[in-house]
Formats: structure tokens, C-alpha cells, sequence
């Protein structure tokens, strides 16, 4: 590793970078304040650098999973389409495509904690307390089936849990095992005796050739499209047509970005994490077809919930306390004016 | 004449059609004829729209876009890839770019959670951990440091990773577009942690990205200070949001996903911070399960951008030119070879310019083609000795379980008709 390294940094000194060396600093910026620093140094490394003091249990962390990572992740850490399995796959490294999870290939524990609590959830990111992330790691760990259902995480105890492939790592050997093979003289000349196509790309005809032309051919096309609103409905709103603000659309335009990590609206929008937007307002709670909603609101739509102005508006404001377990991962808008920017622009956008 | 007028004109708006009908002829005519007219060409004897009217006046576009006739040079994702476009990635059309260089606003892009646009103002760079003085830069404490100026590609360490299994993809954008090459204006890494003073237990340096995914990478202080660069400048203007407006990190010859944008910190360590980009994802699994990790270089690669797929021979037989491109993290590409015939037998390219470090080379065999079956490849050699391998080299030594540093030889089967395919041989 370290001659690979100085062979890197013999090349690069062949060119040198044309940058006076400094003796002295120039005595730019300034000093950095103890609280930014505590408010940006949040990364965790193996020997628990960086960790702070609190818990989780599996038990809190099970409710924690399924209300803020299951809707990508899955129930059980399964994972739903192509998002990241968490759980699975002991003993497959070995074999053809490894199922590579938490579990079965990641080293450390303090990685897992370290990414939850920094980079996720998936768009609503640094949202999670110490505890909740001490809840949800012990969770993952537990649906890997490396700790019991009464299992509680916490600073204490966190370098004790064993990772089962925290073994199943080398530093890059390519400098003693490639280079030699790879770096004797080319052959120019009657190379080989015979030449045969062993492989055809076209076979498999899964290169995008245009917008509507990307999906694999040995894929099942989507079940269903975005399923239209119900007739009765889409004439409602069609009979009163809203006042568009085009400024304030723009505005409900910026924040949507908020959403559309989960939630796809306009032209041909179809379900992704969230279900499709088009046509939404008028329409039954849970009742987009085709998308799999959470049992809550199921219930709510057959309660006879219909998504308008003030019930998306309500939702918005606290999507958990206005429809209690609901699978969507978002804390909410606290802004009115955003929230009235955001169905502008969902009405002008997904009819 | 405004834009009405013009496509009234048609011919005028008829030139893709006259260049397709051009290879239509081409392909009827056999022999380097194909360019003779069989009659006056009325684009040369009548009087054309452009050449009595006419065009737009200054300031029409204050930042102009490249002209509708290009408008199918774009950047593309292959959607089946990435569960969403939020974290995802996409192509460089590097089939119809020539030269070096790639235009920031068709490089490839790689999110983790979005693009994020941030104004130069509220932009800071932390530097902290094993230094004497822990600092905060903003933007315009950077532009007093003293400037540098290098060219260097970027590659993602997955791209041709979808071709490990086999020929996959059916483009030279798809197979090896994840990678682009620009010139970078901005401070050494160097500059700014001497500025900070480096103390002696500082082995590493963590940086870290301040979009949503904290995307964070460990370098080993020996490349920290030998030739990183906080880049601000792209091919002479600001960084585009989806390269790191408004300041980024280069690492050269070194993966892509270390190269974090929207810099925001950068704490030396003792050790290795191992990340989820550098343990979950980002490392490499052999065949017996054991997986590398730390695979930071990347290694010297070539491939043919035209013909290939996506550019298939239009003109008929005669004069060819076949180019590609080649690079190295290593270092310089000192050599290219072009095989017509699958890898039997080799041919050396003309190289367009030096090949400079951990940037691309153009290069270049031009041939007369009389339309036969070609099975077009190319092969890198670097400043180290080091030559590029055929896929079967490396599964030897890998498996077939790998997703990243595929550098393997692409071979394009060229088909008498000028179609081309990506194609795996013996």
C-alpha cells in the first residue's frame, strides 16, 4: 500500500503544481468557533470517535424504523424496489451478486450509526436524535439477527457488538497483484489465433434509447399507470377552475423539492416512493391505484377522508398527528405560506 | 427572417435532412465518389435564407446553449439503474464530443440528494481536527489565496460497472461515459492546510459535502498535500450547481466519489473515518468474498467514441477516421493501440497532444474502410508501464462479482453496413 502510494506520488511529482511553497501562513479566514465545529463535526469512526452519550432499544427502534425508513427500506429492512436492502444476505460474498447489507457486509457499527444519523432519512436528513439513532441501528442489527428483541444500544455497549464481516476487508493489493500482470510489453502481432463474439449487447436490449424507452426488456412493464382520478371528481375541479398565481406556483415550484424525492407530479408522473400527485386534490385518501398505502390511510379514505385544500393543508402542517401511522417520512411544513405555494403548484402541475 | 419564415423556407431547416439523404447517397456509392454531385447542388447555387437575411443580433441569448441542430447531445440516465433520480447518475455524450475538454453543462452528473444550489455568500469551509489553527474560510477568503490551473478527468469508480456481467449497454455513453475532463482554476489543498498547519499526528483528512447525503471520503494526508485541489472554476467560468457550486474538491487520478462537492469541512484525523462511501459502497468484492477496500486509483483506460453505436459509420467506404479517448490515474497515457480485428493485431493511434497526467487524451487512426466487419478496440498504456487489460484479464483475477474499476478493453463490432454494437469476444 505504501509503494502503491509513493509510486502515485512519485507520478504526480513528475508534474509538479506551478504553487509557491509558504513558510508562513498568510492569516486568511479566521478561527473556528468551538460551536461550529461541534455543530459540523458529527462523523463517527470505528473506535467510537465521535460518539455521543445516549440509547435506543430494539423496541423504540422498531416503531422509529417502520415510521421513518420502512416506506424505502422496508418493514423488515427488506427493502422496497431498487432502494438499499438493509438486512439479508449472510453468507452470499462468495457468491454470484452478493446481497450486500448492513449484515452481511459492513464493517462497522459505527458506519451504520454514523450514516443514519447524518445523512438520513432519505430527504429529510439530520432529523434524528442521538437516542433515535442509538433506537434505529439497534433495529438494523436486530432484523441481521445479531442482537435479541430486548436489546439496548447505547454508548456503553456499542463497540461490543460484533460486525460479522468486519474481517472481510484488504487494503487494494492491485499494486502486487495487477501491476506485474498488467505492465509487461504488448503484444502487436498475431495476438491470438481466433476471434469469436461471445456476447451481444442488443440481446439484451436494455439501453435507453429515448425518454419512454428505458426499462429493461426482461422487466415486466409497470403493473399500472398513475390511475386517472375518479371521473366525478376530475370534473369537480375541472368545473372550477382556481385562480392561478403564476408567482406563487413558482414558489410552490421551490417547495416541492421538499417532496420530490418521494413524489412525482405533472405529465406522465407515476408512483415512485410516494404515490403520483396528479390529480390528488378531490381524490380519496388512499385512493390512488396501484400505489400500496399504509393500513392508516386506508382507513382514513374509507372513513371517507377526500383530499382538498384543507385536508392537505392540515396534512402538510403534521403529517403524522393528522393521519396517526401514516408511512410518509416527512416532518412537515411549517410555513402556511409554503403550504399554499406547494398545492398551488401541484394543481397547476398534476391535472 | 425570423424562425417562422425559416422553417417556411425549408431548405433552411433541411439540413439534417440533406445530411441524411447525403448518407443515404453515400451508402448507395461505393469508393471515395460518394462526395461527387450528380447535379448543381442547389445549396451552393441558389441563394439560401442565411446568406440574404438575417441572423440573430447580439445579446439574443446572453449565455448561449449550443444550437438546436445539437440538441440530441445531452447527458442521459438509464433509469432502471437507481431507485430515483434524486440519488442517481448520469452519462456524458462523450460518443459526439471531440477534443479533451467536456462542457460542464453535458458532464455527467452524480447526485446523492440532489443538486442543491448555494449561493457563494453563504459558503463556508471548515478545516479542524489534528491542526494548530482550526479556521473557517468563506468564499472570497479563497479567491486571495494564491491560484493554480490543471486539467483533469473525473471518473466514477462504477462506470462500465454495469458491463461486468457482460456487453450490457449499447453506447459509448452508457458503457464509459461516467467521466469527464475539465480545466480547474481554485487553491491546492496544500495551500489551505498549511494554512491551518497539519500537526504531526494528522495522518488523514476527512471531507465532507454540505448537501443532505454529508457525502464524506478519508484521503491519506500524503495525497492531501501532494495534489488536491478546492477548485471554484470550471473551463474558465464558476463551478454549474450539479459539479458543486460554488466550491469543490479534485483528487486527481483517484475515484470520483472522493471528489465531494459543495465542500464544506475538512478534518485531519488519525485514521480513517470509513464512511459509508468507503466501506458499504465504494469497495470491491473477489470471488472468495473478501473485498478491497481503499481502491482509490484509477486505472489506465481507453475506449473508441466514434464509430461506436451511437455513431455509426454514415458515409460509406473511404477515408475513416476512428478516435477515442484514454486516461490514467497513474499518470500520462504515453500510448494508445487500435486493433481492427478483435485483438489480434494491433495498431498505434496518433495521439493528439502529450498525454498530460490524470487527463484525458484524444487520440486518433485514421483508415481507409471498404466495408468490412471490423471488431473495433483500443488499449491504453501509461507512463508506469501499465497497459490496459481485456475483461477476462481482470475476471481472472477478481471474479465476476465486481461493480467498480472495470478499465476492461471495449470491443465494438462494426458491421459492413456502418452499424455498430457493443459486443464481448474470445
Amino acid at each position: 500500500m505504501s509503494k502503491f502510494r509513493n509510486l502515485v506520488i512519485a507520478t504526480a511529482l513528475t508534474a509538479p503544481l506551478a504553487v509557491p511553497a509558504f513558510a508562513e501562513p498568510l492569516g486568511l479566514g479566521r478561527a473556528a468557533l468551538p460551536e461550529e465545529i461541534a455543530a459540523w463535526n458529527l462523523d463517527v469512526s470505528p473506535d467510537g470517535t465521535g460518539l455521543p452519550p445516549g440509547s435506543g432499544s430494539v423496541a423504540d427502534g422498531e416503531e422509529l424504523f417502520s415510521d421513518k425508513c420502512a416506506v424505502c427500506h422496508g418493514e423488515f429492512a427488506e427493502g422496497v424496489d431498487n432502494w438499499p436492502k438493509l438486512a439479508g444476505g449472510m453468507d452470499t460474498l462468495n457468491r454470484k451478486d452478493p446481497l450486500k447489507t448492513v449484515g452481511s457486509y459492513w464493517p462497522y457499527l459505527s458506519t451504520v450509526w454514523d450514516y443514519a444519523h447524518r445523512s438520513m432519512p432519505f430527504g429529510n436528513a439530520q432529523t434524528l436524535s442521538v437516542d433515535e439513532t442509538y433506537a434505529i441501528v439497534a433495529y438494523i442489527i436486530y432484523s441481521n439477527d445479531l442482537v435479541d428483541d430486548d436489546f439496548v444500544l447505547s454508548n456503553e455497549n456499542f463497540l461490543e457488538v460484533e460486525m460479522p464481516n468486519a474481517d472481510g476487508f484488504i487494503v487494494d493489493d492491485r499494486e502486487t497483484v495487477e501491476y506485474p500482470e498488467f505492465s509487461k510489453p504488448a503484444c502487436m502481432e498475431n495476438c491470438k489465433e481466433s476471434v469469436e463474439i461471445t456476447a451481444h449487447a442488443t440481446v439484451l436490449d436494455v439501453t435507453p434509447n429515448d425518454p419512454n424507452d428505458d426499462a429493461p426488456a426482461t422487466e415486466a412493464p409497470p403493473a399500472e399507470e398513475a390511475a386517472a382520478p375518479a371521473a366525478e371528481a376530475a370534473t369537480e375541479v375541472a368545473a372550477a377552475p382556481a385562480e392561478v398565481d403564476p408567482a406563487l406556483v413558482a414558489a410552490g415550484e421551490t417547495v416541492f423539492k421538499k417532496c420530490k424525492a418521494c413524489h412525482k407530479v405533472g405529465e406522465g408522473a407515476k408512483h415512485a416512493t410516494g404515490p403520483s400527485l396528479n390529480g390528488v386534490v378531490g381524490r380519496k385518501a388512499g385512493g390512488a391505484d396501484g400505489f400500496k398505502y399504509s393500513p392508516a390511510m386506508i382507513a382514513a379514505g374509507d372513513a371517507g377522508m377526500v383530499w382538498d385544500h384543507e385536508t392537505i393543508g392540515a396534512y402538510l402542517k403534521d403529517p403524522k398527528g393528522f393521519v396517526p401511522k401514516n408511512k410518509m417520512s416527512f416532518a412537515g411544513l411549517k410555513k402556511e405560506d409554503d403550504i399554499a405555494a406547494v398545492l398551488a403548484y401541484i394543481e397547476a402541475t398534476g391535472q | 427572417m425570423d424562425e417562422k419564415e425559416r422553417e417556411s423556407s425549408g431548405l433552411a431547416m433541411g439540413r439534417r435532412g440533406f445530411l441524411r439523404a447525403g448518407a443515404a447517397a453515400g451508402a448507395l456509392v461505393t469508393g471515395a465518389g460518394a462526395a461527387r454531385a450528380e447535379g448543381p447542388d442547389p445549396l451552393i447555387t441558389e441563394v439560401q435564407p442565411w446568406a440574404t437575411g438575417f441572423g440573430d443580433g447580439v445579446d439574443a441569448t446572453p449565455y448561449g446553449l449550443p444550437i438546436q441542430y445539437e440538441s440530441d447531445v445531452v447527458r442521459r440516465n438509464v433509469g432502471w439503474l437507481t431507485a430515483d433520480v434524486i440519488s442517481s447518475i448520469n452519462f456524458t455524450p462523450i460518443h459526439a464530443l471531440e477534443g479533451t475538454i467536456t462542457p460542464q453543462g453535458c458532464a455527467f452528473e452524480r447526485h446523492h440528494s440532489g443538486a442543491i444550489e448555494m449561493r457563494k455568500e453563504d459558503y463556508r469551509l471548515m478545516i479542524h481536527g489534528l491542526v494548530d489553527r482550526p479556521l473557517v474560510f468563506t468564499y472570497e477568503d479563497l479567491e486571495r489565496f494564491p491560484r493554480v490551473n490543471q486539467t483533469y478527468f473525473l471518473e466514477c469508480a462504477a462506470n462500465s460497472g454495469m458491463e461486468w456481467a457482460g456487453a450490457q449497454l449499447n453506447g459509448v455513453q452508457f458503457t464509459q461515459g461516467m467521466i469527464h475532463n475539465m480545466e480547474y482554476t481554485g487553491v491546492t489543498l496544500r495551500t489551505l492546510l498549511e494554512e491551518a498547519g497539519v500537526q504531526t499526528a494528522g495522518k488523514w483528512i476527512y471531507v465532507e459535502g454540505a448537501d443532505a447525503s454529508s457525502n464524506g471520503r478519508s484521503i491519506p494526508i500524503e495525497k492531501a498535500l501532494d495534489d488536491c485541489l478546492i477548485a471554484f472554476k470550471a473551463n474558465g467560468e464558476a463551478l454549474r450547481k450539479e459539479h458543486g457550486y460554488p466550491v469543490r474538491l479534485c483528487v486527481p487520478g483517484w475515484e470520483g466519489n472522493m471528489w465531494v462537492k459543495w465542500l464544506r469541512r475538512i478534518e485531519v484525523t488519525e485514521g480513517p473515518v470509513e464512511s459509508r462511501e468507503e466501506t458499504s459502497k465504494y469497495t470491491d468484492t473477489l470471488e472468495d468474498g473478501t473485498s478491497r477496500k481503499w481502491t482509490w486509483v484509477m486505472d489506465a483506460k481507453s475506449v473508441i467514441t466514434s464509430p461506436s453505436p451511437q455513431m455509426p459509420i454514415k458515409h460509406g467506404n473511404g477515408p475513416l477516421v476512428i478516435t477515442g479517448l484514454a486516461w490514467s490515474g497513474r499518470g500520462a497515457i504515453t500510448k494508445v493501440d487500435v486493433s481492427l480485428d478483435g485483438g489480434k493485431n494491433w495498431k498505434e493511434a496518433r495521439l493528439a497532444n502529450p498525454g498530460q497526467p490524470m487527463a484525458l487524451t484524444r487520440f486518433y487512426l485514421d483508415i481507409n474502410w471498404q466495408g468490412e466487419e471490423m471488431l473495433l478496440q483500443a488499449r491504453a498504456t501509461d507512463d508506469t508501464g501499465y497497459v490496459q487489460p481485456t475483461k477476462d484479464q481482470l475476471r481472472a483475477i477478481r471474479g465476476e462479482n465486481s461493480v467498480y474499476h472495470n478499465n476492461a478493453i471495449q470491443t465494438w463490432w462494426v458491421k459492413s453496413n456502418g452499424e455498430a454494437e457493443n459486443v464481448e469476444v474470445s
